[in-house]
């Protein structure tokens, strides 16, 4: 549960002289985190809030799970999709615990349920909820009062959530330890993620595909790697940085380029990189440490090997943990090959 | 001040009518200010329109409009409670607006998206954080509604007006002071009521208060001996 298709479709406003989105077609399979990436006005978040109904495609059909979902109502259609906002949009006269709990009221949850629910979810963002629950968001930094949207939009146990740049308001660093937190709710839930941002660092950090938009199309739909490995025209390849090696190594975790482990493999005591360390890191480890390849672990269990050839050509991605990616809009059949976001089938 | 002991009984028939008045005129108000400032919350040209209308019946004179109401609605309470009605609806119409503009946008953008309907929306976003707001728009009409009231006596209506008019028809200076210093009484009583009820909703000050109590020391009977 939770695919989403865009088929053709546009999105004009009244008074405009170009439609904000145009002609988009898009496949985004089930349990991806995909980013849409682009300058401001280029129709991102437009396209994303046509996905929950908070606006209304003028032409072209959006299929959630195979239903059309102009077919489904607004407001039940909403209740079942995760929603976070640019800067927060907290409820500030509820407290914690009531804004978490706004979607289970609607559905109708028991009471009994809802509490159990707002626990297990302040405690998943890592806000103890004996101390958290009834704070109202004033009371709260701008990093916990995201954890708490973040929960909110998980709150109905939605198999999609929409994102518009939700960490656009907070500081670097906390927006940095916000993403980490993100991916790592990602790996236990499995959500599909639809995630606006104009930040380029923070969508190669977080995707498992990016989309990237420039006036209301769609340019290119790959993972990090392709992007930045072949960028799909000069405003892509602007837009990421094609150009700076260094600066891609240090965006792109390990995990998305190691090899699986083989099954010969032995341990000889090798040097270890964490799965989600980046490029950088293991370069330097590579350099430093005078042997082939590195083991890399994931919470202490070894999954796989990287060597310096694995850092090096990002065409060789193709053999590792291949996986189909269909229905991607014809502009990008070319880089169908190449499709891969280094994760088992 | 004797005047208002020695006749307790009767200032308290003539406070119930002029409080009667006020209240009737208040909850008629309000029925009709709160939908049509949702109306004109969305709609900027009618807000523009319905303001100016408003504006201008305000600046009639109180008995100029009471002598207008007359052949319709009678020598009665009833031309007094509409007079009432047409005052207060200004001042109740601009607050009620100016709470719901100042409503965050992005509050409404995250309540859609979280699957409400409008009137979910209202009744759980909109009005509790626009109630402040409408609060002392209700508090300046209930003011306001009380000082005009009292003309009410000169056209059968009743009310503490009774005793300001008597007093000055029978050149009875008690009971002219004894009228003004208990309409004072009411409208600052009401006027404080409201500014309770006002911080009550108040989120920042219902924040302050939370805050407030837990900071509190434990009484010290809770302090369990070592």
């Amino acid at each position: 549960m939770g695919t989403i298709r865009f088929e053709n479709v546009s999105k004009e406003f009244p008074g405009m002289g170009h439609p904000a989105v145009d002609n988009c077609s898009l496949e985004v399979t089930e349990g991806d985190f995909v980013v849409i990436l682009g300058p401001s006005g280029c129709g991102k978040t437009t396209l994303m809030k046509m996905v929950n109904r908070l606006y209304d495609p003028s032409a072209g059909t959006i299929y959630l799970d195979g239903q059309d979902v102009q077919q489904i109502s607004a407001t039940k259609l909403r209740r079942q999709i995760g929603y976070v906002i640019q800067q927060i949009g907290l409820f500030p006269h509820m407290t914690v615990a009531k804004n978490v709990s706004v979607v289970p009221h609607l559905l109708h949850w028991e009471q009994e349920k809802i509490d159990r629910r707002v626990d297990e979810l302040l405690d998943l963002v890592d806000l103890p909820p004996a101390e958290y629950r009834d704070r109202y968001p004033a009371q709260l930094s701008g990093g916990q009062q995201q954890r708490v949207g973040v929960a909110r939009a998980l709150a109905g146990d939605p198999d999609v959530i929409l994102m518009d740049e939700p960490f656009g308001a907070v500081d670097a660093i906390t927006r940095e330890s916000l993403q980490d937190e993100l991916l790592d709710l990602q790996r236990q839930l499995h959500k599909t993620i639809l995630f606006v941002t104009h930040d380029v660092d923070e969508a190669l950090r977080l995707a498992d595909q990016i989309v990237i938009m420039q006036r209301g199309q769609i340019v290119q739909y790959a993972p990090p790697l392709e992007i930045l490995s072949r960028p799909a025209n000069g405003f892509v390849n602007q837009l990421v940085g094609g150009d700076d090696m260094v600066r891609q190594l240090s965006l792109v975790r390990v995990e998305k380029v190691m090899q699986p482990l083989p099954p010969d493999f032995r341990n000889n005591g090798q040097p270890t990189i964490e799965s989600q360390h980046t490029l950088r890191m293991a370069l330097s480890r590579l350099l430093r440490s005078d042997v082939e390849e590195l083991v890399v672990v994931e919470n202490g269990t070894r999954t796989g090997l990287l060597s310096l050839q694995d850092i090096q050509t990002h065409d060789q991605l193709e053999t590792n943990g291949q996986r189909e990616v269909n229905g991607r809009g014809a502009l990008h059949e070319k880089h169908e090959k190449n499709a891969t976001n280094g994760r088992s089938p | 001040m004797s005047y208002i002991w020695n006749n307790f009984a009767e200032i308290v028939t003539l406070s119930g009518e002029h409080l009667t008045m006020v209240g009737i005129a208040l909850v008629i108000s309000l029925l009709i200010a709160l939908p049509l400032s949702v109306l004109m919350a969305r709609s900027p040209s009618l807000t523009t329109l319905v303001t100016g209308i408003l504006g201008t019946l305000y600046t009639i004179p109180s008995i100029a409009l009471l002598i207008l109401l007359l052949p319709v609605f009678g020598l009665n309470q009833r031309s007094v409670i509409v007079a009432l009605v047409v005052y207060t609806q200004i001042i109740l119409v601009r607050n009620i607006v100016a709470g719901l503009q100042g409503v965050s946008p992005i509050l409404l953008d995250a309540a859609k998206g979280a699957g409400m309907n409008s009137w979910q929306r209202w009744r759980q976003v909109q009005l509790p954080l626009a109630l402040p707001v409408i609060l002392a728009g209700v508090r300046l009409a209930t003011v306001v509604a009380i000082a005009i009231a009292t003309i009410g006596a000169k056209f059968g209506a009743g009310g503490l007006g009774t005793l300001l008019f008597d007093g000055i028809a029978q050149n009875r200076y008690d009971k002219i002071v004894a009228g003004s210093i208990v309409v004072a009484l009411l409208a600052l009583a009401l006027n404080y009521g409201f500014l309770a009820l006002e911080d009550y909703f108040d989120t920042k000050k219902r924040i302050q208060r939370q805050a407030k109590r837990q900071a509190a020391p434990q009484p010290m009977g809770q302090i369990q001996p070592a």
